[in-house]
């Protein structure tokens, strides 16, 4: 019994016991000195694990009474999370290294948050889920303050430590409701509690406050305030690495908390879902408008974009879900592009983030030039790039769902939204003259860029099969 | 050859590719290089549709020449034309190697500006081919792209403004037409377009929020496409976004922009609104018209009264496109064939006055129309081209701009008589703007010193204004040659929008008026 268990959770037994591993080893080595290694070895597990879940046979389990669920869904969501940690981890050392941050608790710190959201995309149980949770966040506390004597990215890491603090007492706040009127805290439980009760009063405040909890960590308005302040204050791999696989995690977790565990309240939470969904793509598009800041730009494009996912997620289908991952995987390579271009803003050794620095940066690179505008038209949901595809499909999932209403709401949001990414682009086209940041870009970050703007070009012709993994992933999480 | 359609469309592209991969330097020679690969592959592209041309069979009202494979997610890619597409496909790739011939003097930048050109004619030909809705979507919008860029880098002064205004505009108006893309998806279970011109779509009548809506979802489909299609042609009131893009753009964008991307709004109302939502296209038809009518006359009053040239020809792109509306609105065979016949025709005019106005900008450098006048006496051929084109844009008979005119006010007569005596009145005003604009710029005396050493069109210059010439002129004493191939596929058209409509709309009026 146990043993069988123990099998199914073995990826992430695996990672955990290597992030040990590592950090006794640097600790009784020469500390820092190692921080190479130690990244280069987390990452490489990291991809590897990702290999052997893809690859491993298709079938749904359970472990530890159904607290620990196994399915399409998950994995499809761990090997997203995997490779995306990875990328950005072997993209952070670089700036790190330059900045005199690249300590051996980075790779570690990453590795255990990335623990934590598998955690949180395999919960059966309010207790996994608040244990990934916790995992994931406090991990993710540490590092937004990683730059211990800089001012802003302190003030980033308590800012998200008390809001995200705040966040956690909602979400369990909202699971003792649910404890308190079903008795259980497996979502099965809770699942067939609401099947023969349906759902009652005290429920529905637990439902709000889970609900409100999980759109914290996946920053949709109108509980997205900790997200421009962190995302400006971290250091820049940080930002980067928030952007990506936690918002995965995040968004993972709210689909399976809400289809496996409220799955029978269906019309309770899809209009709560659809609100969150209706104020973040509308709150990403205009708040951004304003912003120099390319760092503080992309936390609103953020939340613009956890708008548009969840509005799959609002849908309640199973194509509602498919297309929420597809937007997510879409979202995350875009955002990885972006960000290995982002990192390496700067200026006579200092880092720039303000984007009237880009000005007629295509005379001075027009290769980087090119991609990056690719991946910002991506982001801006034009077509033929990719990131329109990922709009195409929750669209559909809305107007099929008869949310005809919130479809129109968001192709109106992301017209105002096209017009900052707009602004990006006509600096770098034909802005000023600013000659704002040196040409250097080392090659693993060249290579990242240049194959997600070529992923964007190039997914339209068939979207390198994703559909069909995302469906089988949204068909396990709905049966 | 059985992939002929998505050979000619991507030949470009091909091009395109074959610039930003192989060519290296910024040179002069690199700069002709570009500038003739690019020639070349457009030219080759114009040769090759030469060959749709031949196999394309008139009497046959289907989609012909048709490709068809899987996409993702339920989609088509699905190409093939018919008699309402085929002759836009073979304008576009007739006219772009005019378009690269007028980019010759560009230095700054040349090879990112053949690429987009490149790019731009593929994603042109495919929005006339395409076969399946979101493919349709996907390269209509993306023609946004590379036009933003060519105005926005390439521009006037005001590129800036003129290139966003234009962006967001016709972005706006296409999401919307996305969302009911998405809602025909799902009533008709199927993107593809032939399989939709024949499925039926709710019409009855019903209110939301205490609003009756006559002819139903149909009704609210159809305003959903003409937000799109409106802003595209553009229609008035929403027209303000062309005049700035027009003067902005340099004059291979303005030839383009008036050439080809104009036509893909008739061409909308014609492929989706009219065959798709007949019910509604006969509920709105009065309406739009009306705003023909409207845009006719106003702004052909604001074309008299403008100081730069470029302004001027772009507001009278304007009124032209209103005749195209009206045409198209009338629902009769005349005003379709009429409205079709006044895009092809209004493709060579307004290219070829561009290409005019860019002659004497690229001497000159200054578009205001009190900068010149006299012109006739240095620039002869100039003049006689220039006023070729002129008489073509007022609608004189024997070229023809006055064929597509003279069809459409026929059958708007036919349709309203009041609509056709205020578009009537639209050919007396375009006639005063167009005439005064010739005589302020070319006749008088050439007094001015700046131009006294103009000298007349070069080359390179009467070589891409000889075919504009040729075809305005052959259109306009044989007609037949574009009637012909439209006739059939017309007649089907209005034949299937008129059995769509006659019982069902009387019901939903009568109903409405309870």
């Amino acid at each position: 019994m146990i043993s069988s268990d123990l099998n199914i959770v073995l990826p992430e037994i695996i990672l955990a016991v290597f992030s040990m591993a590592a950090l006794m080893f640097a600790v009784y080595t020469k500390k820092d000195d190692t921080a190479p290694v130690v990244t280069w070895a987390t990452a490489a597990v990291m991809i590897a694990l990702g290999l052997w879940i893809a690859f491993s046979p298709m079938e749904n389990r359970t472990a530890f009474n159904g607290a620990f669920v196994d399915d399409g869904f998950s994995r499809f969501a761990k090997v997203l999370m995997l490779w995306a940690s990875a990328i950005m981890l072997l993209l952070s050392q670089d700036y790190l290294r330059r900045n005199d941050m690249f300590k051996f608790e980075y790779p570690i710190l990453i590795a255990l948050a990335t623990i934590g959201m598998m955690m949180m995309v395999s919960a059966g149980d309010l207790m996994a889920l608040y244990m990934g949770l916790e995992l994931q966040s406090l991990s993710l506390y540490v590092i937004a303050a990683f730059r211990r004597d800089s001012l802003k990215s302190t003030e980033a890491g308590l800012k998200y430590f008390v809001l995200g603090a705040l966040s956690s007492g909602m979400l369990l706040y909202g699971a003792s409701f649910v404890y308190g009127y079903t008795g259980t805290t497996n979502f099965a439980g809770i699942a067939s509690t609401i099947k023969s009760d349906g759902l009652e009063l005290g429920m529905i405040f637990g439902l709000v406050f889970l609900c409100v909890g999980m759109a914290f960590k996946i920053s949709a308005a109108p509980f997205h305030m900790w997200t421009p302040d962190v995302y400006e204050g971290s250091p820049t791999p940080v930002t980067a690495f928030f952007a990506t696989a936690p918002k995965v995690a995040a968004a993972g977790l709210f689909a399976r908390v809400m289809f496996d565990a409220f799955g029978g309240a269906q019309g309770d939470w899809t209009q709560i879902v659809a609100f969150l969904s209706l104020v973040s793509m509308f709150l990403g598009a205009v708040a951004a408008i304003g912003q120099t800041n390319i760092k503080r730009l992309m936390a609103y494009s953020s939340i613009a974009h956890m708008g548009f996912a969840l509005m799959g997620l609002a849908a309640g289908t199973e194509e509602g879900v498919k297309a929420l991952l597809i937007y997510m995987a879409i979202y995350v390579v875009m955002n990885i592009g972006t960000f290995a271009f982002i990192l390496n803003m700067e200026k006579d050794g200092r880092a720039v983030t303000d984007i009237r620095s880009l000005g007629m940066y295509s005379k001075q690179s027009l290769g980087k030039a090119a991609a990056l505008t690719a991946l910002l038209f991506s982001l801006a949901g034009i077509p033929p790039l990719v990131g329109f595809v990922g709009k195409l499909f929750v669209l559909q999932a809305a107007v099929e769902a008869g949310m005809a209403w919130l479809a129109i709401a968001g192709v109106i949001a992301s017209v105002i939204g096209a017009f900052y990414y707009l602004r990006v682009i006509y600096y770098i086209w034909f802005g000023e003259d600013a000659e704002g940041i040196d040409g250097r870009m080392p090659s693993l970050h060249y290579v990242t860029l240049m194959g997600s703007a070529a992923l964007m070009l190039l997914g339209i012709i068939n979207l390198f099969g994703l559909e069909g993994y995302a469906a089988a992933a949204a068909a396990s999480l709905l049966q | 050859m059985d992939n002929l359609l998505s050979v000619v469309t991507f030949l470009p592209l091909l091009g395109a590719i074959i610039l930003a991969v192989f060519l290296r330097g910024t040179d002069a020679a690199a700069q002709k290089n570009a500038k003739l690969v690019a020639l070349v592959v457009t030219i080759a592209t114009f040769i090759i549709s030469i060959a749709i041309y031949t196999q394309f069979d008139p009497n046959n009202t289907g989609f012909q020449l048709v490709e068809e494979y899987e996409w993702f997610g339920g989609l088509t890619y699905k190409l093939g034309v018919d008699g309402i597409s085929v002759l836009f496909v073979l304008l576009t790739t007739f006219l772009m190697p005019i378009v690269i011939g007028a980019c010759w003097l560009v230095t700054d930048r040349v090879k990112e500006y053949m690429i987009l050109f490149l790019i731009l004619e593929t994603l042109m030909i495919a929005v006339f081919c395409a076969l399946d809705l979101i493919l349709f979507y996907v390269v209509f919008e993306a023609g946004l792209i590379p036009m933003f860029l060519i105005v926005g880098i390439w521009g006037g002064q005001n590129r800036i403004y003129a290139a966003f205004k234009f962006f967001l505009y016709t972005l706006f108006g296409s999401v919307l037409m996305l969302v009911a893309m998405l809602a025909m998806w799902w009533d008709a279970g199927t993107t593809d377009i032939p399989t939709l011109l024949n499925h039926t779509f709710a019409s009855e009548t019903f209110s939301i929020a205490g609003v009756t809506v006559v002819g139903g979802m149909q009704t609210l489909l159809f305003l959903a496409f003409f937000a799109s299609f409106a802003v595209k042609m553009p229609m008035w009131p929403v027209h303000t976004w062309l005049p700035d893009a027009h003067v902005q753009a340099p004059t291979a964008g303005s030839v383009v922009l008036a050439a080809i991307l104009l036509k893909m709004g008739g061409y909308g109302f014609l492929r989706f609104s009219l065959p798709m939502f007949p019910v509604a296209a006969d509920v709105l038809a009065t309406f739009v018209m009306t705003l023909s009518v409207i845009a006719i006359i106003y702004t052909s009053l604001v074309a008299m009264m403008q100081e730069d040239m470029k302004k001027l020809i772009a507001y009278s792109s304007v009124a032209h496109m209103g005749f195209v509306t009206m045409g198209i609105f009338t629902l009769n065979q005349q005003g379709l064939d009429g409205a079709i016949f006044q895009m092809i025709s209004h493709g060579f005019i307004s290219g070829a006055l561009f290409l005019g106005v860019g002659v004497i900008y690229d001497r000159m450098h200054t578009r205001d129309i009190d900068a010149y006048g006299g012109l006739v006496v240095r620039m002869p051929a100039y003049a006689l081209v220039f006023m070729l084109f002129t008489m073509a844009n007022v609608g004189l008979p024997g070229t023809s701009g006055f064929v597509g005119e003279f069809l459409t006010l026929t059958a708007a007569f036919k349709a309203n008589t009041w609509i056709a005596f205020g578009a009537t009145t639209g050919v007396i005003l375009s006639a005063a703007y167009a005439l005064w604009l010739y005589r302020r710029v070319v006749f008088g005396d050439l007094i001015k010193e700046s131009l006294k050493g103009i000298t007349d069109m070069d080359r390179r210059e009467r070589l891409m204004m000889a075919p504009l010439v040729v075809m305005t002129l052959l259109l306009g004493i044989y007609p037949a040659l574009v009637l012909d191939l439209i006739g059939p596929s017309v007649s089907a058209l209005v034949e299937h929008v008129q059995s769509a409509t006659p019982e069902t709309v009387t019901a939903a009026v009568s109903k409405a008026s309870h």
